[in-house]
C-alpha cells in the first residue's frame, strides 16, 4: 500500500462545509492507496462543477476540462496509453446532462475506465436549479412549478444499454463506497458508480438522513451477473434504494479490443519515423 | 495546348470510377492534368459531372469551356450544350436533334450486353473517348486490369473487350501533341488526401472525427491506413466529442488532429477554446463549404475565414493556415503539427470543398525534407525534472511539456478553468494577468520567427496586384498569363499562412500599386483582414459566393468589366 499522504491535496477547497464531496475524496484516496496505486499512474478527466474540481485537491494526473465532456478526452488517453489507470470524475450534470450523449456512445465503446458521478440531485455550483436526477416534485429558483421533464434513472439507463459494470454508492456507506471504487477501476472495461451524495447548499430535501433512512447494501445472495436480475434491481428507487454492484458483464470486449491495429506497446511510447514511410507516395503515382 | 474534357450524369452512374480511369490514363501519358468535380448532396440521381482537363503544359483551375462532353444521360446534355466549343464533340448512347456541336453516338449500353455484362458501357466510352483524342490503349488497358485486379480475370477481360469495342465504334476528332516528358518524379493527389498524407507523415496516431461534407476525404485516407501504421481513426458520437477525444490523446503525448467542416467547427468552438487555454497541441482541418447552417454541404467556398481566426470565447493565440494547392496543403499540415506542438496552441488548415476535390500532377513530394519536431519534453529532460510545472512562466511564454506517466513522481495537470503555474485553478488578478500575457507571448513568437510570407509571382514593377488566399491561387494564376498576354503589368501575391497574416511582403508591394483582392465569399473576408492588420484598402474586390469555384477566364473577364475597363 503507497502512503496515502501523497494523494493528498494541501489546497483549500471551494467545497461547502458538509459537502458530500469531503467524505467522496476521502474514500477515493484510500481506495487509491489501498491498491498500490502511485498518483503518477492515476489519470483523472473532469468537467465543470463542483464535483470536477477534485484533481485540484487531490494529487493525480489531472485534466478539468469542459463541462459535460469528461468522457471524450478520457478515449483519446485510452488510444494513447493504455497502462494509465483512468478515472472520470464528473457532476450529474455533466454525465446525465450536458455529456449524455457521451455517457451513451462510451456505454457503446466499453473503454476501460471507472466514471464516478457525484449524483446531488441539484445542480450545486450555478445555485440550485434542476440536474437530470431531480425529483419531479422538487421546485427550484428556476423551476417555481416544478421540473418539466421526468428524472432520470441512470442506473435503468446503464442497465439497459448492457454498460458492463453498473454500481450505485452512497457517501453515507463508505466501506461500501470504498469497495465499489476499487471494483471498479479494477474491472475491464467502462464502469459507472453513480455516488448518491448531498449537496447540504441547495438540495434540502435528499439529505443524508433521507438518504441513510433509504439505502441498503446488496448482499450475497444479489446475482450482478444475472441480467434479468439486473434490470429488475436498477427499477429500484424511492423507498428502498440498492447500493452495490447493479451489473457486471466482465466477457464484454472492450475498446481497445476493436483496436487490433495497437499492439501491446502503448502509443504514447512509440517513435514514428517518416523515413519508414515513404513508400506512402506509392498509390498516388 | 489543352483540352477540357467533361462527364456528366446522375449520382450513382459510376462518374468517379470513370474519372479516375480517364484521370489516371492522362497522367501516365505525361499530360498534364487538372480534374475537379461538381456534384449533389445525395447517393443516386440528381446532375453530378467531373471535368478532367489536359494539356501540354501546366494546368491550375478548372475552365468552364468544354471541348468534350461525355454525357451519360440526356440531362447532362441539356445543361452542358452551351458551355460546350463549336468545334467540340458530344458523347452521348442516342440521338439527340438539333445541336450546334456535333453528336458522336455510341451504343454503349449495346455493345456492353453483347460482351455480356452491361455494367461495362462506361467502359465502352472511355474506349470510345480516347479514339476520339487520337491516342493508344495501351496504358489504359493496364490501369484497368489493375483497377478491376481485385474483382477477378472475368470482370477484367469484359472490361479490355468494352474499352477495345468503344474504341472501334469511334473516329478521330482531335489531335493531341504526342508529350514526351519525364514525369517519373510527378504524382497526382487531390486536398484532402493531401492533408491526410501530411498528418500520417508528421506522425499522427490518433484522429477522431464525426463525417462531415467535404471533409470526409481526409478521415477516409487515415482509415485506409490504420492497419499498416498502426494508427487509431475514431468516428465520435458528434464533433463536441471529437475534438475533445483529440485533444485528450493529446494531453496524453500523441500527436492528434480532427477534422470537419463549418458546421462541425461551429460545435468544435469551446473545444477549441480549452485547447487554447490549457495549451495542448491540437491539429484541426476545416474544410470550407458554404454556409450558413447547412448551406450548400458539397458545394464551395471560402466564407469561414473571419469566424475560424475569431473562433471560440475570449482570447489565445491559435494559427491558421490556408493551403493554396495539394502540394501546399501536404507541408503546411506537417508544419502544423510541428508549431501546434512547439508552440501548444492549436493550428487550423483553412481549407475548402475546391481544393479537397481537385487533382492535379505535380511534383513529387520531398519525403527526406520531412522532420518530426517534438514540443514534448524527453523521457532524458522528464527525469531531471523537479516539482514539474505545466504553466511555467518563461520569457518566451512556452512552458515545459510533459505528458502523465512521464514524470516518475509528478504529475501533469491541465485546466479549462484559469490556473496557475501547477494548472491549480485560481482566481486572483495577479496570476490572471501573467497567465494571459504568458499566452500571449507564444503568439509573439511564433509572428516573429514562423511566419511564412505569402508567395509572390510576377515582375518588379506592376499596375495591379492581384491577391489569393487558399484555393484561389491556381484560378489567379491562370488569369495572370491572361492580363499579361494583354501587356498588363500584373502580379500575383498569393497567401497560405492567414493568421497571424504576414504583412511584410504586402506592404512592400501594395505602394503604387491597384489591389485586386479575389476571395469566394460575399464580404471580401480578407480583404478586411488585411485592411485591419495593414491599414491597406484594396482598391478592387472580385467576390463570389454561388458555390462554384472561380476559373481563371472568369476573373479575367470580371477584372475586364470591373478593374481595367
Amino acid at each position: 500500500m503507497v502512503d496515502k499522504a501523497i494523494y493528498e491535496g494541501n489546497r483549500e477547497t471551494a467545497w461547502c462545509p458538509g459537502c458530500g464531496n469531503f467524505p467522496l475524496r476521502q474514500v477515493l484516496v484510500d481506495a487509491l492507496a489501498d491498491m498500490d496505486l502511485n498518483p503518477s499512474e492515476v489519470a483523472m478527466f473532469t468537467g465543470i462543477g463542483q464535483a470536477p474540481k477534485m484533481p485540484h485537491y487531490m494529487k493525480v494526473n489531472g485534466f478539468n476540462g469542459l463541462h459535460g465532456r469528461a468522457l471524450p478526452p478520457a478515449i483519446g488517453m485510452r488510444v494513447a496509453n493504455k497502462n494509465m489507470k483512468v478515472i472520470v470524475e464528473t457532476g450529474d450534470g455533466n454525465a446525465y446532462g450536458e455529456g449524455g450523449n457521451h455517457l451513451l456512445h462510451n456505454i457503446r465503446r466499453n473503454p476501460n475506465l471507472a466514471h464516478f458521478v457525484h449524483d446531488n440531485q441539484i445542480y450545486g455550483l450555478t445555485k440550485g436549479q434542476a440536474s437530470p436526477t431531480t425529483g419531479e416534485e422538487i421546485k427550484t429558483v428556476v423551476q417555481p412549478n416544478g421540473i418539466t421533464a421526468q428524472p432520470l434513472n441512470p442506473i435503468k439507463l446503464a442497465v439497459s444499454m448492457e454498460a458492463s459494470f453498473v454500481a450505485r454508492g452512497f457517501v453515507g456507506n463508505r466501506d461500501n463506497l470504498k469497495m465499489l471504487m476499487q471494483e471498479a477501476i479494477k474491472h475491464r472495461g467502462y464502469a459507472l458508480i453513480d455516488i448518491l451524495q448531498p449537496c447540504v447548499s441547495f438540495n434540502k430535501v435528499n439529505t443524508y438522513k433521507w438518504y441513510a433512512q433509504r439505502v441498503y447494501e446488496l448482499d450475497d445472495s444479489y446475482d450482478p451477473t444475472d441480467y434479468k436480475a439486473a434490470q429488475e434491481k436498477a427499477e429500484e428507487w424511492g423507498d428502498e434504494i440498492p447500493l452495490g454492484i447493479i451489473y457486471k458483464n466482465e466477457d464484454k470486449a472492450i475498446f481497445h479490443d476493436k483496436l487490433p491495429q495497437i499492439d501491446d506497446q502503448p502509443l504514447v511510447e512509440k517513435e514514428t519515423d517518416p523515413q519508414d514511410m515513404k513508400d506512402l507516395i506509392k498509390e498516388f503515382k | 495546348m489543352n483540352v477540357n474534357i467533361v462527364i456528366g450524369g446522375e449520382a450513382g452512374q459510376g462518374l468517379k470510377t470513370l474519372s479516375n480511369i480517364l484521370s489516371k490514363t492522362f497522367f501516365k501519358m505525361g499530360y498534364h492534368i487538372y480534374s475537379s468535380k461538381d456534384y449533389m448532396s445525395r447517393v443516386r440521381g440528381g446532375h453530378n459531372f467531373m471535368s478532367i482537363r489536359i494539356g501540354t503544359e501546366e494546368l491550375t483551375g478548372p475552365s468552364t469551356e468544354e471541348d468534350v462532353l461525355l454525357a451519360l444521360n440526356k440531362e447532362t446534355i441539356d445543361r452542358h450544350k452551351e458551355n460546350v466549343t463549336t468545334d467540340g464533340v458530344i458523347l452521348y448512347d442516342g440521338e439527340v436533334e438539333d445541336l450546334e456541336q456535333d453528336l458522336i453516338s455510341i451504343s454503349a449500353k449495346e455493345i456492353a450486353k453483347e460482351i455480356g455484362n452491361t455494367k461495362v458501357a462506361n467502359t465502352v466510352f472511355v474506349g470510345a473517348l480516347l479514339k476520339i483524342l487520337d491516342l493508344e490503349l495501351d496504358v489504359t488497358e493496364k490501369i484497368l486490369k489493375d483497377y478491376f485486379a481485385e474483382k477477378g480475370e472475368e470482370i477484367a477481360e469484359v472490361n479490355a473487350e468494352a474499352l477495345k469495342q468503344g474504341y472501334q465504334a469511334a473516329t478521330s476528332q482531335f489531335s493531341l501533341p504526342q508529350v514526351d516528358r519525364d514525369k517519373s518524379e510527378e504524382m497526382m493527389i487531390n486536398g484532402n488526401q493531401a492533408v491526410g498524407l501530411g498528418a500520417v507523415m508528421a506522425g499522427v496516431q490518433f484522429y477522431s472525427a464525426y463525417p462531415m461534407t467535404p471533409s470526409t476525404g481526409i478521415m477516409n485516407y487515415i482509415a485506409s491506413k490504420e492497419n499498416e501504421l498502426g494508427i487509431v481513426l475514431e468516428q465520435a458520437e458528434d464533433e463536441i466529442a471529437a475534438i475533445n477525444m483529440a485533444i485528450g490523446a493529446s494531453y496524453s503525448g500523441i500527436r492528434a488532429m480532427t477534422g470537419t467542416s463549418g458546421g462541425g467547427f461551429s460545435l468544435m468552438n469551446e473545444g477549441l477554446g480549452l485547447a487554447g487555454i490549457t495549451e495542448t497541441p491540437l491539429v484541426i482541418a476545416e474544410v470550407q463549404r458554404p454556409g450558413p447552417a447547412t448551406g450548400l454541404p458539397t458545394r464551395t467556398g471560402q466564407g469561414d475565414l473571419s469566424f475560424v481566426i475569431n473562433a471560440s470565447q475570449g482570447e489565445f493565440p491559435l494559427m491558421v493556415m490556408a493551403p493554396r494547392t495539394a502540394e501546399d496543403a501536404f507541408y503546411q499540415t506537417v508544419r502544423a503539427f510541428n508549431l501546434a506542438e512547439n508552440y501548444q496552441i492549436p493550428v487550423i488548415i483553412l481549407s475548402d470543398t475546391f481544393l479537397a476535390d481537385s487533382k492535379k500532377n505535380i511534383t513529387e513530394f520531398d519525403l527526406d525534407s520531412i522532420e518530426i519536431k517534438s514540443g514534448y519534453l524527453t523521457d532524458e529532460e522528464a527525469a531531471q525534472i523537479d516539482d514539474y510545472k505545466r504553466y511555467k512562466l518563461t520569457e518566451d511564454g512556452i512552458s515545459p511539456l510533459a505528458y502523465p506517466g512521464q514524470l516518475e513522481d509528478d504529475v501533469v495537470l491541465i485546466d479549462s478553468d484559469e490556473h496557475d503555474e501547477y494548472g491549480h485553478i485560481i482566481e486572483d488578478s495577479e496570476t490572471r494577468v501573467k497567465m494571459v500575457e504568458k499566452r500571449d507571448k507564444k503568439l509573439e513568437k511564433l509572428t516573429a520567427e514562423e511566419l511564412t510570407e505569402p508567395e509572390y509571382f510576377g515582375p518588379e514593377e506592376i499596375d495591379h496586384l492581384l491577391i489569393s488566399w487558399g484555393s484561389t491561387y491556381g484560378p489567379l494564376l491562370e488569369t495572370k498569363k491572361l492580363l499579361e498576354e494583354d501587356d498588363v503589368k500584373v502580379g500575383l501575391l498569393s497567401f497560405s499562412d492567414v493568421w497571424p497574416l504576414p504583412t511584410e511582403k504586402l506592404e512592400e508591394l501594395a505602394e503604387d500599386t491597384e489591389l485586386i483582392v479575389v476571395e469566394n465569399n460575399y464580404t471580401a473576408q480578407f480583404a478586411k483582414l488585411i485592411r485591419m492588420e495593414t491599414g491597406i484598402k484594396a482598391q478592387h474586390n472580385i467576390l463570389k459566393y454561388d458555390g462554384r469555384p472561380f476559373t481563371g477566364a472568369e476573373i479575367y473577364n470580371r477584372i475586364q468589366e470591373e478593374v481595367i475597363k
